[in-house]
C-alpha cells in the first residue's frame, strides 16, 4: 500500500514537471503564437546546467561544483533563456515557420552534443548523482516534500502567467498572434513581445529541465528522449486548450494518464511484442493529437472561456465605478 | 587535393539525395503554404516499402524502386486527404502540428512493424572503382545519375505539361491561380505525389548509401529544410542548388569537424541565410 502511495506521489512528481513544460509552451505558442519544436532541448539545457553545477565533483564529466540546488535551478533558468534569446534573435523577426525549423536544428544541435561531448555531459553514460532536495531532512523519502516544493513553484509560475495574461502585456502578445500589422500600427515592437514571450518560454522550461534531473538523480540522452518529451507537451497544450493556463495543466494531467495508461495497456502484450510497444503507444497518442486537431481544436477548456469570464468581471467592475 | 575531390564526390551524393526531398518540401510548402515536417518520415518509409518488394520478391532494389515511390505517393496522398486537407481552413500552422504527429506516427508504426535496428538491401560490401585514385562506388553513380534524370523529368513536368504550369502558378500567387479556374484540390493531390514520390527515391538512395533504419529520414530533415530555405521557398530549381550546397558543406566540414556535427553545419548555413538573405539564393517567397 505504501509502495502505492509513493508511486503516486512520484507521479504526481512527474505530471508537475509536465505541467510547467505544458505552461511554457503556453506562453510561447498559446499566448504569442510561437512554435517551439524544440522543448526537449531546453529541457535539457536546464537539467545538465543544474547537473553539473550541483553534482559532487567527479571525474566523469566537467564540474561536479557541488553547489546548492537553487543555484543549478536558477543558472538552469538563465541559461535556456540564453540559448533562447539568441535563437529568438535570428528567428523571430521572420515568419513563425522559420523558427519551428530552427528550433528542430537546436534540439538536433543540443542531442549531438549530449551524445557526443562526453567531456561534458557524461555521452550516452549520463551523468549521475545529482543531490536530490531535501534527501537530509527527511531521511531518503524526499518525494512528499519534493512534490511540496513543486506545487509552490508551479503555483508561483501559474499565477505570473495568469497576472501576465490579463495584463497589458499579455494582450499585447494575443494582437502579435492574431493580427500583427494592427499591432505594429498602434505602436508595438512586435519582434521584440515575441522575443520576451519566447525567452520566459525558455526560462520555464529550463528550470522543468533542472527539477527533472533533481527528481530523478540521473539523466542521459536516452533518459531525456527529447522528440517524445516535446511531443508529449504539444499534446497537452492542445487537448487541455491552448491559450488557457488552467487548460495548459490540466491537459498535462489528462495526457499524462492516458500515456501511463498506454503503458499499462501494452503490458498485457505477448513478450515477442512487448519490445515494440514503445512505438504502439507513441501510435497511440500521435493518432489522439490529430483526432483532437480536427475536431477539437480549440481543447477541454478553451481561450475563449476564459476571455469571456474575464469580460465579465471587467464589465462587472466598470459598473461598479 | 585527392581528399578534396574524394569529399566533392561524396558531397554530391548526399547533396542529390538532399536534394530530392528538398524539391518536394519546396513545392509542398510553395503550394500549401506548410512546412511539411512528416518529410523526411515519407524518405524512410519509402526506402522500408522498397525493402518489403526486395525481400518478398526477391528483385535488385533498382527494380523494386518504382513500386517503393508509387506506394509512398499513394500514402502522402492518403495522409493528405483524410488528415491535411481537414486543416487546411484553419492556420497553416496548425498543419505544421499536425505534421509533426505524423511524423510520429510513421516512424513509430515502421518501428512496430521492422523494428528499430539497421537493415540493408542487400549483403556485402561493394568494391569501389578506382578511377585516378578516387573512390567511387557503384551505387554513388547510380545515385547521381537517378538524380539528373529526376531533376530533367521534373523540369519537364513543369514546364510543359498543364498539371505544372498549375503547379508553378499556385506556388507562385494562389489566389490569382484560382481565379483563372484552376482545380486546387488535384493540384494539390498532384504535388503530393510528386513531393512524395521524390521523397521515396531520395529515402531509397539514401538507404543504399547506408542503412535503413526507422529514424533515417528524420536525421536529414533538418538538411533537407537548409536546402529549401537556401534555395528559397517554392523555388524547385533552388532547392536542387540549395541541396548541393549543404551535401558538399557537409562533407567538406569533416576534416575539421567530427562528422556526428554534420547536421550542425547545415543548420549554421541555414541560420547565415536566414540572417543574411532571408529570401535565399534563389529569391523565393518573401517572408
Amino acid at each position: 500500500m505504501l509502495g502505492l502511495i509513493d508511486y503516486a506521489i512520484f507521479s504526481l512528481c512527474i505530471v508537475g514537471i509536465y505541467g510547467l513544460l505544458s505552461l511554457a509552451l503556453n506562453i510561447q505558442w498559446g499566448m504569442t503564437g510561437l512554435f517551439n519544436i524544440g522543448i526537449g532541448a531546453f529541457f535539457a539545457i536546464g537539467g545538465y546546467t543544474s547537473g553539473i553545477l550541483t553534482s559532487p565533483e567527479t571525474t566523469a564529466h566537467v564540474g561536479g561544483f557541488g553547489m546548492p540546488i537553487p543555484v543549478g535551478l536558477l543558472a538552469a533558468m538563465v541559461l535556456s533563456a540564453a540559448i533562447g534569446l539568441l535563437v529568438g534573435l535570428v528567428t523571430l523577426n521572420l515568419r513563425a515557420d522559420y523558427l519551428a525549423i530552427a528550433t528542430i536544428g537546436i534540439a538536433e544541435i543540443i542531442r549531438l552534443i549530449l551524445q557526443n561531448e562526453g567531456w561534458l555531459t557524461g555521452g550516452v553514460r549520463g551523468m549521475a548523482n545529482i543531490p536530490r532536495p531535501f534527501e537530509q531532512i527527511t531521511g531518503g523519502q524526499f518525494e512528499w516534500a519534493f512534490l511540496v516544493m513543486l506545487i509552490v513553484i508551479i503555483g508561483v509560475v501559474f499565477l505570473a502567467l495568469e497576472a501576465a495574461r490579463t495584463s497589458a502585456w499579455g494582450r499585447v502578445l494575443r494582437a502579435v498572434r492574431e493580427n500583427e500589422p494592427t499591432a505594429l500600427a498602434s505602436g508595438k515592437d512586435a519582434t521584440r513581445f515575441r522575443l520576451e514571450a519566447f525567452v520566459v518560454g525558455c526560462a520555464i522550461m529550463g528550470l522543468a529541465g533542472a527539477l527533472y534531473a533533481h527528481l530523478f538523480s540521473f539523466i542521459s540522452p536516452e533518459a531525456f528522449e527529447p522528440m517524445l518529451a516535446t511531443f508529449l507537451v504539444w499534446v497537452m497544450l492542445i487537448a487541455g486548450g491552448s491559450g488557457n493556463n488552467k487548460g495548459a495543466l490540466l491537459g498535462a494531467l489528462v495526457i499524462w494518464a492516458i500515456w501511463s495508461g498506454t503503458q499499462i495497456l501494452t503490458g498485457y502484450l505477448p513478450a515477442e511484442l512487448a519490445t515494440r510497444a514503445g512505438a504502439l503507444r507513441i501510435i497511440l497518442i500521435g493518432v489522439l493529437l490529430i483526432v483532437l486537431l480536427v475536431t477539437r481544436p480549440e481543447g477541454m477548456l478553451s481561450e475563449e472561456s476564459d476571455r469571456r469570464r474575464d469580460r465579465r468581471r471587467e464589465e462587472r467592475e466598470d459598473l461598479k465605478d | 587535393m585527392i581528399d578534396f575531390l574524394q569529399l566533392t564526390i561524396y558531397g554530391i551524393v548526399l547533396g542529390s539525395i538532399i536534394s530530392l526531398g528538398a524539391v518536394g518540401l519546396s513545392l509542398i510548402y510553395g503550394i500549401l503554404r506548410f512546412p511539411h515536417f512528416a518529410h523526411g518520415d515519407l524518405f524512410t518509409l519509402g526506402a522500408y516499402m522498397a525493402f518489403v518488394v526486395v525481400v518478398f520478391f526477391n528483385v535488385p532494389v533498382l527494380v523494386a524502386l518504382p513500386f517503393g515511390v508509387a506506394l509512398t505517393a499513394l500514402v502522402a496522398v492518403a495522409i493528405d486527404q483524410t488528415v491535411y486537407r481537414r486543416l487546411r481552413k484553419v492556420k497553416p500552422v496548425i498543419l505544421l502540428i499536425a505534421s509533426v504527429g505524423i511524423a510520429l506516427i510513421l516512424r513509430s508504426v515502421i518501428q512496430l512493424v521492422w523494428g528499430s535496428g539497421n537493415r540493408v538491401y542487400e549483403a556485402g560490401i561493394q568494391m569501389p572503382h578506382l578511377w585516378m585514385g578516387l573512390r567511387i562506388q557503384n551505387d554513388h553513380l547510380i545515385i547521381v545519375g537517378g538524380t539528373i534524370l529526376l531533376v530533367i523529368a521534373l523540369h519537364l513536368f513543369l514546364q510543359k505539361t498543364k498539371v505544372g504550369k498549375a503547379m508553378r502558378a499556385m506556388s507562385d500567387n494562389s489566389d490569382l491561380a484560382q481565379v483563372t479556374g484552376i482545380d486546387v484540390n488535384r493540384i494539390i493531390i498532384w504535388t503530393w505525389i510528386i513531393g512524395g514520390g521524390l521523397a521515396a527515391v531520395a529515402g531509397i538512395f539514401l538507404a543504399m548509401d547506408t542503412r535503413l533504419h526507422p529514424v533515417m529520414g528524420w536525421r536529414l530533415l533538418l538538411p533537407v529544410f537548409a536546402a529549401a530555405i537556401l534555395g528559397g521557398i517554392g523555388r524547385p530549381y533552388g532547392a536542387i542548388a540549395g541541396g548541393i550546397i549543404i551535401g558538399l558543406v557537409q562533407e567538406y566540414s569533416t576534416p575539421f569537424l567530427s562528422p556526428a556535427y554534420k547536421p550542425a553545419i547545415a543548420f549554421a548555413l541555414m541560420i547565415l541565410v536566414l540572417i543574411v538573405r532571408p529570401t535565399g539564393i534563389f529569391v523565393g517567397r518573401k517572408v
